[in-house]
């Protein structure tokens, strides 16, 4: 592992809820990034609990599937000692009609502290952090909007990896369209410093790509040259049926990445990927498993992230 | 927040010093020795302080003690109070603390919260065989019963006032002062 960066300065924090990363600044996250080391550093004690959340009620509400985002905020949650509520949307009244607002006030009324919100729907977690009086809200990823805690352990892999970030090369390929991953990354890797490239079908671009300040290379080993970080997103299988690809055989061929096309990267680039993989699609087997490989590190990176966003926005008196 | 104004010196870099190669030498008097023993530095100021006690008992004794540093941010007892949520920082140990007679070292020893929480992150770490406290400043005005094994010098303040223990590897020089919060 490269040297870290020295220690971030003191920092006043103002993010309570956090919906989106597009309002951060580059020194925000860079103290986010030394506060997850910290956390991390919890992670390898016997003892993989700390009481700086106790007494507080987090509720993890998941109107979508995610199980390993859900896990991931429950297990920072219960190292910091907080009190943890699992509500998923199967069962839950809102299938019986509550309105998001009345859901709001319920959640409230038991007290809850932080509510860690998936939706499928663009702007849920902003409007349900608009009707809470008290608690928090921390989005989990709102339909192909934003999805910010993947950047920020996305932003603290790479960081651990190669040191200070600015003005190193990123490459995402992929689904770019429909991602909010992309869209978070976009935001977060850019707010850092860094030189962004998108990469994918041109149906699974949007349309104005200069207006995210990136650019588009519509043949990946040209996007991934001098790239210190290749980001492969998860293809869904069922948007071959929308006609925006061919084939996944012709998708691999085309954009997956295998080690022919990391060989056009800098050498020792890291291979990211958000999870859960689609080995033989967007990643071959050889890079998944590879030596260039920090998937694995990004799950772990994933708890302690949450944990410091957890400590930072979410302790405290109110 | 009220402004501090500095009132007077109370040790000079040399008096400091002094006051640092004393309790780095009761340290290995009362642990009969460097045996099994490990020091472990409370952030910020704690941590150089530890440190520099390392230092010294290598000149004497030739022998390198294990030396930690301990951060208390997450087992704080005033968190749920406080707006703003303070800065982690690290928690390092060389080795594992079980079974070790532990010497904890800190600047300023004044309500005894801070080594409360101290002892709480400690045992989250591991069960040292024993546990002792070595201060430069006791201050007074105990809240929990705590008392240090070493202490440098003892001050009776008042609680409008602030001692700081300024180490050169954080604020360029090395004095103890007192300071005085305006009304």
């Amino acid at each position: 592992m490269s040297a870290m960066p020295s220690e971030a300065g003191q920092m006043v924090w103002r993010h309570k809820s956090v919906i989106d990363l597009d309002t951060w600044t580059k020194e925000e996250l860079y103290f986010l990034l030394d506060q997850a080391r910290h956390m991390e550093n919890v992670m390898d004690r016997p003892i993989k609990k700390v009481p700086v959340l106790r007494g507080k009620m987090c509720v993890n509400l998941f109107f979508e599937n995610s199980t390993r985002t859900r896990v991931s905020f429950e297990l920072a949650e219960k190292m910091l000692s907080a009190d943890v509520v699992n509500w998923s949307v199967s069962g839950s009244s809102t299938a019986k009609g509550e309105t998001m607002r009345d859901t709001a006030w319920t959640l409230e009324a038991m007290g809850a502290d932080i509510v860690v919100m998936r939706h499928g729907a663009v702007g849920a977690p902003q409007y349900l952090a608009s009707k809470l009086k008290r608690a928090i809200v921390l989005n989990a990823g709102d339909g192909t909007h934003a999805h910010p805690t993947q950047a920020l352990l996305d932003l603290y892999t790479a960081w651990k990896h190669l040191g200070p970030l600015e003005g190193k090369k990123i490459a995402l390929i992929g689904d770019v369209l429909h991602s909010r991953v992309a869209r978070s990354d976009v935001i977060g890797f850019k707010t850092i410093g860094c030189d962004v490239v998108l990469s994918g079908p041109p149906t699974m671009m949007p349309r104005d790509v200069e207006a995210l300040g990136c650019k588009y290379e519509r043949d990946p080993r040209k996007a991934v040259e001098g790239a210190e970080m290749v980001y492969l997103l998860r293809i869904q299988r069922e948007r071959q049926q929308d006609g925006l690809f061919p084939s996944v055989d012709e998708y691999h061929t085309w954009w997956g990445a295998d080690e022919d096309l990391m060989s056009y990267a800098k050498p020792g680039a890291l291979a990211m990927h958000p999870g859960p993989i689609n080995r033989g699609v967007e990643i071959a087997s050889e890079v998944a498993d590879g030596h260039q490989s920090v998937i694995l590190e990004q799950v772990r990176s994933g708890v302690a992230i949450r944990m410091a966003l957890l400590y930072l926005c979410g302790g405290g008196a109110r | 927040m009220a402004e501090l104004r500095e009132k007077a010196q109370l040790m000079s870099a040399q008096d400091l010093n002094r006051v640092i190669r004393r309790i780095a030498n009761e340290i290995v008097e009362q642990n009969k020795g460097t045996d099994n023993m490990m020091l472990v530095g409370i952030h910020r100021r704690g941590v150089y302080l530890a440190r520099r006690i390392q230092k010294i008992i290598e000149e004497v004794e030739g022998v390198k003690v294990p030396c930690g540093e301990l951060d208390i941010t997450l087992y704080r007892d005033d968190l749920t109070t406080l707006f703003e949520q303070p800065m982690v920082h690290s928690t390092r140990m060389p080795q594992d603390i079980s079974g070790k007679k532990v010497f904890l070292v800190d600047d300023v020893l004044y309500t005894g919260r801070t080594v409360r929480a101290a002892l709480e992150a400690l045992v989250d770490l591991g069960r040292p065989a024993q546990v002792q406290l070595a201060v430069i400043i006791d201050r007074g005005h105990r809240e929990l019963p705590i008392h240090a094994d070493i202490c440098g010098k003892n001050v009776p303040t008042s609680k409008n006032e602030v001692i700081e223990v300024r180490v050169s590897e954080l604020d360029g020089k090395d004095e103890v002062v007192i300071c005085e919060r305006d009304a």
